[in-house]
């Protein structure tokens, strides 16, 4: 079981749920989030794009480390993990 | 913020309307356009996108005084912006682009009172084509006889196409794999397929522009482009190469449907005219302060009138002389005259974007534009005076125009 953590940006492609618990088995974060892409393909769509690169502005992280600096979609999501996603340092 | 009303009064608009005849008069206009009762007097629409959201102002006919609501997408650039009425009820279109989340499309069936969300992204590249999608520049709407149809124009250059009302979109694989592709190149907004004009007679040939590429032209349905950028200059290429066959940075193209044969073009340096689909251009900067601008815009009845805010440099985008001057053509660029009444002449280093002048389709024209610093200005009598709307929005990229049946 994974929780996937979203920011308020994102409640409105979940019906306002801003924590999701998944239940299917993930291995890595590019599971998880296409298990999240299944449960709700818009708030995958603002994500990541269309070729499936993480936006450049948006950070995930597992259990508290960023996943830039670990291996990417394919770091591993243990169970009972927790991915947050949260909008990067950036603006104007 | 932004203003309720209108700070000054404009003069009464022209009594003479036009009406796309020139010298029609308002003892000529047809049954169609005699009043309406009051409850069917569509209110005055618009729809103004800005680098931190969009804004909807509603206006009676008048026009006098607008109504700010917004902003909507609260931190999202808005570059696009669409009112259709084609169909049996009316749609809005925003495109709209988080830094953090990405471009998506957005939706209104209520004139921009609400808009939906929490949908997938539907305009989108195929996932063989190595892109994604960077932003919507353009939402257009395909022809009368079509009201389905809309086009998207988009960053990376390419055109998408919907036949369902804008539920779902296909990417023109005629340009998505045009030979001319990899060696387009981005401007300094990036490389943006920013203008999409149909011929309204002839249902196989459209023409697009995009920055930088050019203008291209297809005259069998979308399945073909050809370059058609004759006589356009390209101001960075060394001196010799200066007129290449594409390459160019177009920055906006025009065409009213009377005349549809007949187009203008705001180059990156150069102001041209084709009176043949683009198939050779004329340079039509005859009394323009610069030749180098971003907007421009039919007049909406007279297809010999277009209107232009001319920009100092590409390197100081800024209005010439620190004068904010829309300037204008009756005569189809064989002359153009400064229009001041109403604007700040001095101390005006503004810039007004490649979407962000338009116009209305009342009798009298109302004419409007947008700052890359806020300000919102309007003229109710075709650009002879200016008032302004609002003076501290977010930086305006997107003015469109529309009209709703009051709520």
């Amino acid at each position: 079981m994974i929780t996937v953590e979203l920011p308020n940006a994102l409640c409105s492609y979940t019906e306002q749920n801003p924590s999701l618990v998944l239940d299917e088995p993930c291995e890595t974060v590019g599971d998880a989030l296409a298990a999240l892409g299944r449960r709700s393909p818009g708030a995958l769509d603002r994500i990541m794009d269309e070729r499936g690169d993480v936006r450049r502005h948006v950070n995930l992280f597992v259990n508290g480390e960023n996943v830039r600096f670990l291996n990417g979609l394919s770091t591993a999501v243990p169970n009972g993990a927790t991915i947050f996603v949260l909008a990067a340092v950036s603006g104007g | 913020m932004a203003k309720a009303t209108l700070r000054k009064t404009s003069k009464p608009a022209r009594k003479t309307s036009r009406t796309g005849v020139r010298g029609a008069s308002r003892s000529q206009v047809p049954a169609s356009r005699v009043p309406l009762p009051a409850s069917r007097v569509p209110e005055a629409l618009l729809l103004v996108g800005t680098m931190k959201g969009a804004f909807v102002l509603r206006s009676d006919k008048s026009r006098k005084k607008w109504k700010v609501e917004g902003p909507h997408f609260r931190g999202e650039a808005v570059y696009a912006l669409l009112h259709d009425t084609r169909g049996d009820r009316p749609r809005t279109f925003a495109a709209t682009n988080s830094m953090h989340w990405g471009p998506t499309l957005r939706t209104s069936n209520d004139n921009g009172v609400t808009w939906n969300e929490g949908g997938p992204q539907t305009v989108r590249f195929p996932a063989d084509s190595g892109r994604a999608l960077a932003q919507i520049w353009q939402i257009a709407p395909g022809r009368a006889t079509e009201p389905n149809v809309f086009y998207c124009g988009v960053e990376p250059a390419a055109l998408f196409e919907s036949r369902d009302g804008g539920e779902s979109w296909q990417p023109n694989q005629g340009l998505l794999n045009h030979e001319h592709q990899p060696k387009w190149q981005p401007g300094g907004g990036g490389l943006c397929l920013h203008t999409i004009v149909l011929d309204p007679d002839n249902p196989r040939r459209m023409l697009i522009a995009m920055s930088t590429g050019g203008v291209y032209r297809s005259d069998d349905g979308g399945k073909s482009w050809r370059a058609r950028n004759a006589g356009v200059r390209a101001q960075f290429m060394p001196e010799e190469q200066r007129y290449p066959e594409f390459g160019q940075c177009v920055h906006k193209v025009v065409h009213h449907p009377s005349r549809p044969g007949r187009l203008f073009l705001q180059n990156h340096w150069g102001l041209y005219r084709s009176d043949d689909w683009g198939d050779n251009w004329k340079d039509i900067a005859n009394g323009v302060p610069s030749d180098f601008g971003f907007a421009m815009q039919m007049h909406p009845h007279d297809p010999d009138t277009v209107y232009i805010v001319p920009i100092e440099a590409d390197v100081f985008r800024a209005t010439p002389e620190a004068k904010l001057r829309v300037y204008r053509t009756r005569d189809a660029g064989a002359s153009w005259q400064p229009l001041t009444k109403g604007l700040p002449q001095s101390g005006a280093y503004e810039n007004v974007l490649r979407d962000a002048l338009t116009a209305d389709s009342f009798d009298s024209a109302g004419i409007y534009f947008g700052t890359r610093s806020g300000k919102l200005y309007g003229s109710r009598d075709e650009g002879a005076s200016w008032t302004e709307i609002a003076d501290a929005l977010p930086p305006i990229v997107c003015v469109k125009t529309g009209t709703a049946r009051p709520a």
